[in-house]
């Protein structure tokens, strides 16, 4: 009976063991912290990789490499160096940022900066270099020639935002500790997110409702990526 | 009528000028020299209307961060008596629950303002480190340990914890161990310690895992665990497993008592903890209101936490690391 699991399933989101807006307060969290991370980490991330896929500069398969291998950062470990940070103790310590949604966009922001320049960097090398020169015969300037070929790439850095949103939204280890999964007493979260959520679930073996968390995040992460998708489309349009 | 407008204009205008102080305390000098109508301990909470807000407490609008276990979060006892305190003093009470070893880094860190755990030997280590004062003693339960229901070690209704575990050790009966300094882990270890046996092999399993994961992992293979009462009461209805020893609130051994202790961090070493509210919070949690909240909080009809705070024995060791005494030389 492969249905049962999923009537079961259903059963349980109808009848979830949660406070009124407790559910949606932690979407609410999960959206903003990774939403605002993400965006950040564009705006960092696309300049550096029009630069990257534009110049030559010693050391460029170095500094390449290091933006690979932040791809695969343990979010724990970021998360641990977010918190020596924002702690009392820490450089940051003054801005009382630990136990924060701040920190959270903090860590977030390091966890999705590496996928999102890299994947971004590999679209904008890969467009043809026939596109580059015929639009630098059409007398365009330097400008109009990384407008050209941004254009031309835009479906790789959708895909780039996309899989940075993916990594930050998905992501347990580095929001736990820094963020402190908090919610009020009446069942408003405060740093809690789907994920730690589903940690805070697991960890008192509620393993139903823990799956059904995970559904709603899954879910989530479609429509964003239907919603991405959609505008990458309407773009097209002349 | 006019009265209460100028009350109101005071009011406002005393919030305008706290909130552009930025800081509730700098705000309530300023608020004072507005004159007449509020009275000065409004501070940064100010701009609401009715006078009877302008007499709320100075630490109005604060946010005390308590770091606590999981045993006191995951059953629910938090988020069952915070609302009072919050409502008492309109602050809000963030709560983050880890381990109690976790907790006590935190706070270490000066990253909390007030800790709520149950390892009475970090506890002390935490005090005699200048990191905590005021310590109270709190509330209690107790320590079972649990099993699957055909015993395989043949523990059941033993009187004692150790020979418990020395008997789990011979059989090398599965046994599943938090391993997450937390304080049943720091319990569990010491339980081993006193029964002389150094648990090893492949029965034994660090997990690494908070209380609820380890039921659930002793539960999937018939595993024994050390578990605190609260949550295993809390998670009984989900799991097979069944209590085998258990601790002084079923007349069991003492070494099974599970005390729950509060303390505030100590200003003087983290300048920046909200020292008056740890206070106030401590205030509140040992009173007698609290106290009943906590004896009348329920799971699946069973109380799960013992309030100790209210009582009319003076207790004096309940403020220092147990075993001091202004007598010796130490400190």
């Amino acid at each position: 009976m492969p249905l049962e699991p999923v009537v079961q399933l259903l059963s349980t989101f109808l009848d979830l063991p949660f406070r009124d807006g407790y559910v949606w307060s932690i979407i609410y969290v999960s959206l903003y912290v990774s939403v605002i991370a993400v965006t950040l980490s564009t705006l960092f991330s696309i300049p550096v990789a029009i630069v990257m896929g534009f110049t030559d500069f010693a050391g460029k398969q170095f500094v390449k490499s290091i933006i690979n291998t932040g791809m695969g950062f343990p979010s724990v470990v970021v998360g641990l160096v977010v918190l020596f940070a924002v702690s009392n103790q820490g450089p940051l310590g003054p801005l009382e940022l630990i136990f924060t949604k701040e920190a959270m966009i903090m860590s977030q922001f390091v966890l999705a900066t590496p996928p999102i320049t890299a994947i971004s960097l590999a679209a904008i090398t890969g467009v043809d270099e026939n596109v580059r020169d015929a639009a630098h015969v059409l007398g365009g300037t330097r400008l109009d020639v990384a407008l050209v070929v941004l254009k031309e790439a835009r479906y790789g850095i959708a895909t780039a935002i996309l899989a940075g949103f993916g990594r930050a939204i998905s992501e347990v280890g580095s929001v736990l500790i820094v963020g402190g999964n908090i919610t009020s007493a009446d069942g408003i979260s405060k740093t809690r997110t789907l994920t730690t959520a589903i940690q805070l679930e697991a960890r008192q073996g509620r393993y139903e409702t823990a799956m059904v968390l995970g559904v709603v995040l899954v879910a989530l992460v479609l429509l964003v990526n239907a919603v991405v998708v959609r505008l990458g489309d309407r773009e097209v349009r002349p | 009528m006019s009265i209460h407008r100028r009350t109101l204009i005071a009011t406002i205008g005393a919030g305008a000028v706290g909130s552009v102080a930025g800081c509730s305390q700098f705000g309530s000098g300023s608020n004072q020299a507005d004159g007449d109508g509020s009275d000065g301990s409004d501070g940064g909470n100010g701009g609401q209307s009715d006078s009877e807000d302008a007499q709320q407490p100075g630490v109005a609008g604060e946010t005390l961060t308590l770091t606590t276990t999981t045993s006191t979060y995951d059953t629910g006892l938090l988020d069952a008596i915070h609302p009072d305190f919050e409502e008492m003093y309109g602050v809000t009470v963030d709560a983050v629950a880890q381990g109690t070893g976790a907790a006590l880094e935190t706070a270490r860190n000066g990253d909390s303002d007030i800790v709520m755990v149950h390892a009475r030997g970090l506890e002390d280590e935490f005090m005699r480190n200048g990191y905590g004062i005021n310590r109270r003693d709190l509330m209690f339960n107790d320590f079972v340990i649990v099993g699957p229901e055909d015993d395989p070690a043949g523990i059941q209704g033993m009187g004692s914890a150790t020979e418990a575990l020395t008997a789990i050790a011979d059989a090398e009966a599965a046994f599943v161990s938090r391993g997450d300094n937390s304080g049943t882990h720091t319990k569990e270890l010491n339980l081993w310690e006193a029964a002389g046996t150094e648990p090893g092999g492949d029965w034994y399993q660090e997990i690494g895992a908070g209380m609820g994961e380890a039921l659930n992992n002793a539960n999937q293979q018939g595993a024994y665990t050390l578990s605190d009462r609260g949550t295993f009461i809390s998670q009984r209805s989900e799991i097979d497993l069944v209590i085998l020893v258990q601790g002084p609130i079923e007349d069991g051994p003492e070494i099974l008592a599970n005390p729950y202790g509060v303390m505030a961090v100590n200003p003087g070493v983290h300048g920046n903890a909200n020292y008056d509210l740890a206070m106030a919070y401590i205030g509140w949690i040992t009173s007698p209101g609290a106290q009943e909240a906590i004896a009348d909080y329920q799971m699946n009809g069973e109380q799960l936490f013992f309030p100790e705070a209210v009582s009319e024995n003076p207790d004096f060791q309940q403020y220092v690391p147990q075993g001091w005494s202004s007598d010796s030389s130490d400190s």
